[in-house]
């Protein structure tokens, strides 16, 4: 860990963040690395902005208004009330006021009234309305970036607007003028040339696989296979290709791995679709998250497979789960041509897609799987739900089956489990503070001062009950939290994903 | 008819005009724009009943809020459970005979204003003392705040102190309603309330009193979650697959 550039917060005594004085401007300095031109134009955006840059952002804002009901609403319904102001962790991390949901949503709606609204046109002054200037747009910039589009404001919210909703508007307007952001759409551009995120081609996942396929021999003496490009498996199990090489998330690869193997499943991972994430929903523009998406589709389909499994991924989950039927086809209930296509192929006894969470669960449920979860005697567990997973998806078939279901898992498996302060846990809990297009190096002080109230909630379980693991069901957390955790004084190694801890207690036969 | 008469006339029907033509544009127009995406914040209802128990203690309860900021609701609910009461009291110079619950709540409807007045005055207090509340608010923040309170304060001189000729001003908007115009009674309270509730209405279809109409077409609120079993496609969505499969 390199010494920060920035101030660290100070752990409170309690789970609890205080909520701090607005201090204007506190995070005016941060700009994220802006994208260049080879990303850019692979994804059909200008790389700088033109003449006519003005023009084009209201001609974008214009159709978004046209396209988004949640935008155009959200827009207009706000009534300053001011109850999401502090439930933004970014706001409680660095104090800026534009980290306050609704200041992030007013930097566009200023914009949106001058030039949308007859109030605005007419008095600007009195309803705060502004000209977009190159400072409105740098603050977009910056302030959309600081945001990981992860709905909390909108539970508190008493009309339900969602500031990821502007967020992703604000970002769509940005790329379109060309002031995109290089980290998400650098990943646009290698899932959708390479397949995966990471930019690791079809051979070095086979070797990568081969290599994990080894280690699992040597440590349990069962022959554990990861399958790849298996034409007519039953399942095309999809996971965010970090999986594949990065700790802890490569613990869970092996989790999932022993846990297929021990129903006697038939599965495959594709090469052509190793990836579950898609970053596509960090921009807001569809047509994209639907290209990426339509990578899964194509497999689906090539393979020949009747089910689709996702791993542990939050923001995948949310795209797989709400997104995909609409994007692909991949569920159930389409009657148009496109979808009935797949769900001639697909079994209609399963949820398509299955949470790999909602398949141990059903397992361990039937018997099928048998554990020591003594083996998990020296970790004290507790459970971080993941934002996309707890307020934009769901897994089983009751509301609120994301909060329960990998928490029996988590339970069928550890003796020692202990849940964070009830604020800071399911519908109302902290992201990670590194979603939605943040987790990247130059946004470092963004990630750790965002982590703030879920460190706040983590130390009070690891001061009061001696919780030494944070069980995740997310790439992005396992990579945030690996990350920031010693800036607070936590090891790293307290980090790890739920199928980790499926994989340390998990019983196989000897064949 | 004197020429007061005639100017308040003149103003209530441009008034009603604005606020139900605007407010029917808003309706369209959200009605009409998709949405694409199912977006509920979830954990969400399953089925369509639920998504109209969750709205109904949305729009009753004010449920998300309570979650959320326990003076906003309690100043809130005061506010406008209040003026659902005053408004409900009001039916009566609108109808001839009264319907029996409108004559019912008449007492209720009295004291409900000082409930309105109060929670609008600690929805205002907010803007002041709150320093995350105080960044947020704009210059209308504060005059639809006075502009309430203008309108609760004058209707209290009338409730309270100097009584207005209720008959007259019955006959006058009894008349607005049928055709058939009446004198309005010239009492400076009566006058003053009702140029700003003219006011009023002139302004809700254009500022952030569209929430009224916001809170049941919000997609977060409004949409069941069930995704996996059905397909959504908007229009524009739909455009897609035909272009490249
Ligand atoms: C369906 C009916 C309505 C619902 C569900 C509703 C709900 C809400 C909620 C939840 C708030 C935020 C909390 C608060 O400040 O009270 C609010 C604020 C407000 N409402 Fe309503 N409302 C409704 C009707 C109305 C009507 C008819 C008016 C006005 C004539 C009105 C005027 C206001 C004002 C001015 C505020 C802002 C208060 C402030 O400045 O803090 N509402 N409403
Ligand atoms: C055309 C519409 C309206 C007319 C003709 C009208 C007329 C009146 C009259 C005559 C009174 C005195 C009642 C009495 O002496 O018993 C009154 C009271 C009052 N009005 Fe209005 N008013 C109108 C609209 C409104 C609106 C839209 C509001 C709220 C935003 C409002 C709020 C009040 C309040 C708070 C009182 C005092 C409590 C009460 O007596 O109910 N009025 N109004
Ligand atoms: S979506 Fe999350 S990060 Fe963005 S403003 Fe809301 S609470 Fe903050
Ligand atoms: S809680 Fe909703 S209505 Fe209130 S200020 Fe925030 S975004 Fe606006």
């Amino acid at each position: 860990m390199a010494a920060p550039q920035f101030e660290v917060p100070k752990l409170s005594d309690t789970a609890y963040t205080d909520v701090p004085k607005v201090q204007e401007g506190s995070m005016g300095h941060i700009k994220a690395f802006v994208a260049g031109q080879g990303p850019q134009e692979f994804l059909g955006y200008p790389w700088q902005l033109g003449d006519d840059w003005k023009e084009r952002a209201l001609d974008r804002m214009g159709q978004v208004l046209k396209k988004y009901r949640s935008v155009r609403v959200f827009l207009d319904a706000c009534v300053h009330c001011g109850a999401c102001t502090d439930k933004c962790h970014y706001f409680l991390g660095t104090a800026d006021p534009n980290n306050m949901p609704v200041a992030r949503q007013e930097l566009m709606r200023k914009v949106y009234r001058r030039y949308f609204t007859l109030p605005g046109k007419i008095a600007p002054w009195l309803v705060g309305a502004e000209d977009l200037t190159k400072e409105t747009l740098d603050q977009w910039f910056n302030y959309y970036h600081q945001c990981s589009e992860c709905r909390r404001c909108s539970v508190y919210c008493p009309y339900g607007i969602d500031t990821a909703e502007i967020t992703m508007a604000g970002r769509e307007i940005l790329n379109y003028v060309g002031y995109g952001q290089k980290y998400s759409n650098e990943i646009l551009g290698k899932v959708q040339k390479i397949g995966n995120n990471l930019g690791l081609p079809g051979p070095a996942l086979e070797d990568t696989l081969a290599g994990l396929e080894e280690d699992i021999e040597m440590d349990t003496g069962v022959a554990v296979k990861m399958p790849l490009d298996v034409q007519g498996a039953e399942i095309l199990f999809v996971t965010p290709s970090a999986d594949f090489f990065s700790e802890p998330h490569v613990e869970s690869l092996i989790g999932y791995a022993k846990v297929f193997h021990a129903a006697g499943a038939s599965w495959t991972m594709s090469s052509h679709a190793s990836e579950a994430g898609n970053f596509g929903l960090f921009n807001g523009n569809y047509e994209t998250m639907r290209k990426v998406a339509m990578r899964i589709r194509d497999a689906a389909l090539q393979l020949g497979v009747k089910r689709i499994i996702v791993g542990e991924c939050g923001h995948a989950w949310r795209v797989a789960y709400a997104f995909w039927n609409t994007l692909t086809g991949i569920g159930y209930g389409g009657d148009d041509p496109f979808s009935v296509e797949l769900q001639k192929q697909l079994d209609p006894r399963y949820k398509q897609p299955t949470h790999i969470c909602e398949y141990t669960w059903d397992l361990i449920q039937k018997g099928v799987l048998k554990f020591d979860k003594s083996k998990n005697d020296h970790r004290v567990v507790t459970f971080h739900d993941s934002c996309n997973v707890a307020r934009g998806s769901r897994m089983g078939d009751e509301p609120g089956g994301q909060f329960t279901i990998p928490r029996n898992v988590i339970k069928s498996v550890v003796n020692n489990f202990h849940d964070m302060a009830p604020e800071t846990i399911g519908e109302s809990t902290f992201c990670c503070g590194g979603g939605g297009g943040v987790l990247t190096d130059d946004l470092m002080e963004v990630r750790v001062k965002g982590a703030l109230p879920r460190m706040n909630a983590y130390n009070a379980v690891a001061q009061e009950r001696g919780v030494n693991f944070l069980a995740l069901i997310c790439a992005i957390c396992k990579a945030q939290f690996t990350k920031v955790v010693p800036y607070y004084g936590f090891d790293m190694s307290q980090v790890g994903g739920v199928h980790q801890l499926v994989s340390t207690a998990i019983l196989l036969e000897q064949d | 008819m004197s020429a007061l008469t005639a100017f308040y006339i003149g103003l209530y029907y441009v008034a009603a005009i604005i606020l139900i033509g605007g407010l029917a544009y808003r309706v369209y127009e959200y009605a009409t724009t998709p949405a694409p995406l199912n977006i509920p914040t979830t954990p969400a209802p399953t089925t369509l009943m639920g998504v109209r128990f969750r709205m109904f203690r949305e729009v009753v309860f004010f449920e998300s809020l309570f979650k959320s900021n326990k003076w906003i609701w309690i100043f809130g609910y005061l506010f406008h459970v209040g003026l659902a009461l005053v408004l409900l009291r009001h039916i009566r110079y609108f109808q001839d005979p009264v319907w029996f619950w409108v004559e019912f709540l008449q007492p209720f409807g009295k004291y409900a204003s000082l409930a309105m007045v109060a929670g609008l005055a600690g929805l205002w207090a907010r803007r002041f003392l709150v320093d995350r509340v105080r960044y947020i608010s704009t210059p209308s923040d504060h005059l639809i705040l006075a502009l309430l309170i203008a309108i609760g304060l004058s209707g209290m001189a009338m409730t309270f102190v100097a009584h207005t000729d209720i008959i007259a001003l019955k006959a006058f908007a009894l008349g607005l309603v049928t055709f058939d115009w009446q004198p309005l009674p010239a009492d400076a309270p009566l006058l003053v309330h009702l140029f700003l509730v003219a006011l009023l209405m002139i302004i809700f279809p254009i500022s952030k009193l569209l929430h009224v109409p916001g809170v049941f077409f919000s997609p977060t609120r409004n949409q069941v979650d069930n995704p996996r079993e059905r397909r959504r496609l908007a229009p524009w969505a739909a455009a897609l697959e035909k272009n490249n499969g």
